[in-house]
């Protein structure tokens, strides 16, 4: 069926038939009941399944975590929302300290069903404190599994998936990606955690990416087909557990690497991608392999600066041809014509 | 209640320059140059007014999300608070904070940041560290009602109450956390003074739209921090008129209704002084007619300032990650 949604309303739609089919999934998060139900994507809700499963909160995110995570331990299913992932940074000690531990050190007599969404933010100077990408510190921890959906198909069966899951899951959902539309089937469907997906096939260079970035990879692919060269994009979907067979099998076959990955460079996960690649297939590659992330500082609010804090497109192509050895010029450039700080012309901030 | 004539006008003329200044703002939001989110307090300036007057330069101020009015009541410096919201590099934070990240530490202002409670520890340490340093420097932190939800809170508070901190703790209630009442966030039973009483913290609570009692809860407030009495808490009931964040109105969202708004519009805290004002001879129509000229002509210097200064070389995003 072809039916077009907006990634919101895919990961709205993936709660709602949750919450119809399992009577102990809830949802709590601050604005989920509100106006403009967490940017569109809890709209609704309270309407269809009452206040008790869909409700608002004190601004109290540690506390608030450790009382979902006390409610998982009796059977409840809680998904846990925040506006902003910098948010529920005040609530790391109960998501590593205990949800990420207790299946583990009580000798799995128990578990934590938790899915925790968090948006990351970019653009419109949303600056030092509203647009971190955290995903290499959330998987580092044993015990907690971490997606990041790049397409509405893909948030909606991934969450899904999450939300069935025995396991804390950090949901981690773009700003930019809300308003982005995609095939999306109406009946309830499940994408397994831990496979990544070949989203374009090629022979000459693997481009891995994840959330936002793959969009980006694929608009490169594109524009390089057009010159007969065949970038393969492969969409990690989840960041942990890590596909690692289809990042090695990929990488054997096109023998050139680009990791794009939306964080800082330093220790994340675009370095634990080139870590297993050089563990597993550093024979198959024949030049050195690229990571294109953000520098090692936090975001800087002014535009003038974030334009340049952020890798554009052009950053990417320019890479590839340097990877190939191309020098042709590429007509590609035409992308660039849009404001960098603003997902659409439409955006017209605050926030 | 009884006031100098004086303080009065002072008060009088730093709110309606907040006022003017927000105003400007909102105004200007539309051309699209100031990218980033801005969080306007119309509606709540008298509680900065109020509290501000009573702190002496050398004193510290730290604050919230909503900081525009705490940061030009405390002396901040306009020019650079505008360019800092233009994204400019002669800002405050050189373009790096924007609206959210105020910071003037030539009048004490030692930063400004959205992390909802965040600053409130931040704060509580500076009152420590001058205790430490055997300094007398009051802090004075700033938050909102959602702010008193988080743990840091009572983290905070207790820590202060146990070690004496000269800190001067503010609550400005708005009722709403961006879109969510209170009633969703806070049993109705709820007392705040009672709670920080509670861990032996004086409190007191005003009308945040009153500036002759907001001027006066803090002054008793800071004269008793300032004789060594320890932390004290206020709170003030009062209303933020425009959006969350952002120029606009936003009744139309349905969150609250337009009845509550009218009613708090109406206890607008400059107009209800400006009519005490003038009803008790203290100012005269003209006068305020050459404050608002002066006013207007200050900010128009700034606005221009911000917007003629230059951008942040690109290599400015790289500087500042440590501190040499
Ligand atoms: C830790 C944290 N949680 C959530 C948010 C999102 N947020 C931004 S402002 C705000 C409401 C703040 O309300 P209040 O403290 O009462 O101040 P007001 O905006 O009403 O002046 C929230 C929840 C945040 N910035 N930080």
């Amino acid at each position: 069926m072809n039916r077009q949604i907006n990634l919101a309303q895919a990961v709205l739609e993936a709660t709602a038939q949750c919450m119809q089919d399992d009577g102990s999934v809830y949802i709590m998060g601050l604005g989920v009941t509100d106006p403009k139900g967490v940017f569109g994507t809890t709209l609704g809700l309270e309407k269809k399944f009452g206040a008790k499963r869909v409700l608002d909160m004190p601004v109290a995110e540690n506390g608030m975590t450790g009382i979902a995570i006390g409610s998982a331990l009796v059977g409840m299913r809680p998904i846990l929302t925040h506006q902003r992932i910098d948010f529920m940074l005040l609530s790391l000690d109960q998501i590593i300290n205990n949800a990420a531990k207790w299946h583990y050190m009580f000798g799995g007599k128990m578990k934590i069903p938790i899915v925790i969404r968090l948006l990351v933010g970019r653009g419109w100077g949303q600056g030092p404190q509203h647009s971190q990408s955290l995903q290499a510190l959330f998987a580092h921890i044993p015990g907690l599994k971490v997606v990041m959906p790049a397409t509405p198909y893909d948030a909606k069966g991934l969450l899904v998936s999450a939300v069935e899951d025995n396991n804390p899951v950090i949901f981690i959902e773009h700003r930019w990606l809300h308003n982005t539309l995609g095939n999306v089937p109406l009946e309830k469907y499940r994408i397994p955690l831990g496979k990544a997906k070949v989203v374009k096939e090629g022979k000459d260079l693997t481009i891995i990416s994840s959330s936002y970035t793959t969009l980006e990879a694929i608009k490169v692919a594109e524009l390089f087909k057009n010159e007969g060269i065949n970038i393969e994009v492969v969409d990690l979907r989840t960041i942990k557990p890590l596909d690692e067979l289809t990042i090695i099998k990929s990488v054997k076959k096109t023998r050139r690497l680009i990791v794009i990955d939306s964080a800082w460079r330093s220790f994340s996960v675009a370095s634990e991608i080139l870590a297993q690649v050089a563990e597993k297939a550093y024979q198959s590659l024949k030049c050195a392999p690229v990571r294109i992330t953000f520098p090692d500082a936090p975001t800087p609010t002014g535009w003038a600066l974030s334009n340049h804090y952020y890798p554009q497109i052009e950053d990417i192509i320019n890479t590839v041809k340097k990877m190939l050895k191309i020098n042709k010029p590429q007509r590609s450039e035409k992308v660039l014509d849009k404001p960098l700080d603003v997902p659409d012309a439409t955006f017209k901030g605050p926030f | 209640m009884k006031i100098d004539k004086k303080i009065a006008v002072f008060l009088y003329y730093h709110m309606l320059r907040i006022r003017m200044i927000e105003e400007k703002i909102a105004q200007l939001y539309a051309e699209q140059q100031m990218r980033c989110p801005v969080h306007l307090c119309i509606g709540q300036e008298a509680i900065a007014v109020g509290v501000c007057a009573n702190l002496l330069k050398k004193d510290y101020l730290l604050s919230n999300h909503r900081s525009h009015g705490h940061y030009l009541a405390k002396g901040g410096n306009l020019k650079q608070m505008l360019a800092e919201i233009y994204g400019k590099s002669t800002g405050c934070s050189k373009g790096k904070g924007g609206s959210m990240h105020l910071v003037d530490l030539t009048v004490g202002i030692l930063g400004t940041t959205p992390i909802v409670g965040g600053i409130i520890p931040v704060a509580t340490g500076v009152a420590f560290g001058t205790q430490m340093k055997e300094k007398d420097n009051l802090t004075a932190v700033f938050f909102g009602d959602a702010a008193t939800e988080e743990g840091v809170f009572f983290e905070s508070l207790n820590f202060a109450s146990l070690k004496k901190l000269p800190v001067l703790f503010i609550c400005e209630n708005n009722f709403f956390s961006v879109y969510s009442p209170l009633a969703v966030r806070q049993p109705k039973e709820r007392d705040n003074l009672a709670l920080v009483r509670s861990l032996g913290i004086k409190g007191s609570k005003g009308d945040g739209n009153n500036v002759f009692e907001v001027y006066a809860l803090a002054k008793k407030a800071v004269a008793d921090i300032r004789k060594g009495k320890g932390p004290y808490f206020l709170e003030f009931d009062t209303y933020r008129w425009r959006e969350h964040c952002g120029p606009n109105f936003d009744n139309d969202l349905g969150y609250r209704t337009e009845e509550d708004f009218l009613k708090w519009k109406k206890k607008c805290p400059l107009d209800s002084l400006e009519d005490k004002l003038i009803k008790g001879n203290i100012l005269s129509l003209s006068r305020i007619e050459s404050f608002k000229r002066n006013i207007q002509a200050e900010i128009n210097r700034a606005i221009s300032f911000a917007k003629n200064s230059p951008y942040p070389e690109t290599e400015e995003m790289l500087s500042d990650v440590y501190a040499k």
